[in-house]
């Protein structure tokens, strides 16, 4: 980087950062301009909480898909938030560290997995598990939840595990010397002192498993209604643009785009709030 | 019988360290001890000995024996967190927990089993008493701990050891941190919980010693070098090393 020069480096990497951000910030120029004008025109209201899905009649209601996603995306937490935490708390207090040292980067790893496969891994044995032993079609909610929930754990492991470990070892010392034992201090200072991290860790498992899309697609079985039960088929909000995209032209179109708004929106609400506790935590500190 | 430890040929290694040779020292019932030597000579290392605060570092190994009341801490029986509860420590940095000053001082008592609210009030309080911090937090008790100034902090560890009621309490310079008024006054403290608790503290300062002492023991490179009454080892030290110590000549 000689012929450069400092300052000749320090604008390279400026010009590069600027021009990620100013990519994300026109992606979603994008897909406002694209869908807001439709929103509005169609009526909100009508848009977001009518469960009529018709595109060749004309009718966009999404709010099946909005169901969907929040339960698909609830389950997920269910499953991957106890055993991710769990995960990260057995490793970080009850492990040595040469044994950590090897499992972290393998937990990381997981992460790499592309999500086809893991959509594979539904189709392929959790879907006719579940049609054989709870009945319904198998993809569904349910199985749509697990393989989620189990996606997002390496996420959720692995900024648990750096929230934990970076609480000061000070205050295990100052707990042990009190009498308690290494467990009562993991759960009584340990962990509560890595609480924002992992809350952190948590949000942003969730943020993945929101915007999740082709593992959802196949396990989930994409049937457009409002589900009555875990073991019905749905359709989330991201599966419905993969899936009509392609095709879909005029008002089709600009409804999906209007999909997509709503995605960002609920995306943008759940990092505030992740922000805010994270925010009050530091603060009562 | 009046002393309350007795370490006996303690050896400790640090993988191939040796890093405690062969130390024998008592520490006398309701008297403070002091630990005194140049940096690294193994004298924190002494100290976390006698609540087996050595046992969390990975490849340590002792050999010898530490004698609490006459039975030896690290033998079998001797259940860790109950050795813990009787030997309490106070560190050199402040470390109170990211809790309230009041779950600070609670913790001991919870992880004890404590559930009756009113006792725990109670112990709060004569706790806080015992660390003068009463008068200063009684209307702050749900205040953040870490928002104390370091002086305070430093006596609210002290208060949520004595909630726990040790008998003895391991001090590891826990002056370092403070300023030479905050000083004091933990001194202040310090002669005053004398007399109802054993204390062996290390420092790195010869006056504090001295004031605050009775018994001394000078240690060099692992190995105890002369102990005996405060006030004589600082008047007429009876090794040449410990003398050039005190007098400043050191190094
Ligand atoms: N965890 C450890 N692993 C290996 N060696 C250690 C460890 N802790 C301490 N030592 C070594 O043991 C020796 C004694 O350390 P110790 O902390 O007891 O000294 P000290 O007298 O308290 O010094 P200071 O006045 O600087 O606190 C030092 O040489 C130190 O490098
Ligand atoms: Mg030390």
């Amino acid at each position: 980087m000689k012929f450069l020069g400092e300052k000749g480096v320090r604008r390279v990497l400026a010009g590069i950062a600027f021009s990620a951000i100013s990519a994300l910030l026109l992606i979603a120029l994008f897909i406002i301009k694209e869908g807001l004008p439709f929103i509005i025109s169609y009526g909100p209201v009508k848009f977001l909480l009518s469960s009529d899905w018709q595109p060749q009649a004309g009718k966009f209601g999404i709010w099946p898909m909005i169901v969907a996603s929040v339960w698909v995306t609830l389950g997920a937490m269910l499953v991957g938030a106890p055993l991710g935490v769990a995960c990260a708390v057995y490793l970080t207090e009850f492990v040595p560290r040469r044994v950590m040292g090897v499992i972290k980067p393998t937990i990381e790893l997981l992460a790499g997995i592309p999500s086809v496969v893991y959509g594979f891994i539904g189709v392929m044995v959790l879907a006719p598990l579940i049609r054989s032993q709870l009945g319904g079609p198998g993809l569904s909610v349910l199985a749509g939840a697990i393989i989620l929930g189990v996606m997002i754990l390496p996420t959720i492991i692995s900024i648990s595990i750096d929230s934990i470990q970076s609480v000061p070892n000070s205050y295990r010392e100052g707990s042990l010397a009190l009498g308690a034992t290494h467990w009562q201090t993991t759960h009584m200072v340990t962990v509560p002192a890595a609480k924002s991290g992992i809350i952190a860790a948590i949000i942003l498992g969730m943020g993945r498993a929101i915007g999740e899309t082709m593992a959802v697609i196949m396990v989930a079985g994409n049937a457009v209604k409002i589900p009555g039960s875990a073991l019905d088929s749905v359709r989330t909000l991201t599966a419905n643009i993969a899936l009509e995209m392609g095709y879909a032209t005029g008002q089709h179109r600009q409804a999906l785009f209007a999909t997509g708004v709503v995605l960002l929106i609920i995306i943008m609400i759940l990092n505030s709030l992740a922000g805010m506790a994270i925010r009050k935590r530091a603060g009562k500190r | 019988m009046n002393n309350k430890i007795e370490i006996k040929k303690l050896n400790l290694h640090y993988g191939k360290f040796h890093a405690l040779k062969s130390v024998d020292m008592p520490v006398r019932k309701n008297s403070i001890t002091a630990l005194i030597g140049p940096s690294g000579c193994g004298k924190s290392t002494l100290l976390r000995c006698l609540n087996r605060m050595n046992d969390l570092i990975a490849g340590v190994r002792i050999d010898g024996q530490v004698l609490l009341d006459g039975i030896d801490i690290y033998s079998h029986s001797v259940e860790v967190p109950e050795l813990r509860k009787r030997v309490g420590m106070v560190f050199q940095r402040p470390n109170p927990f990211p809790l309230s000053v009041y779950d600070n001082v609670a913790y001991g008592l919870k992880v004890a089993g404590m559930r009756d609210g009113s006792r725990i009030s109670e112990t709060v309080e004569r706790s806080l008493k015992g660390a003068w911090l009463w008068e200063n937090l009684k209307d702050r008790l749900d205040k953040p701990a870490l928002e104390l100034p370091l002086d305070q902090q430093q006596r609210l560890c002290i208060a949520r050891l004595l909630a726990v009621e040790p008998e003895v309490i391991l001090m590891d310079e826990p002056c370092s941190a403070l300023d030479p008024i905050a000083t004091m006054k933990v001194e202040e403290l310090m002669l005053e919980l004398r007399q109802r608790y054993t204390i062996a503290i290390v420092t790195h300062n010869m006056q504090q010693a001295a004031r605050v002492s009775e018994y001394s023991g000078y240690m060099l490179l692992g190995e105890m070098v002369e102990l005996g009454q405060t006030a004589a080892i600082f008047t007429n030290p009876s090794d040449a090393r410990t003398q050039d110590y005190i007098t400043g000549r050191y190094g």
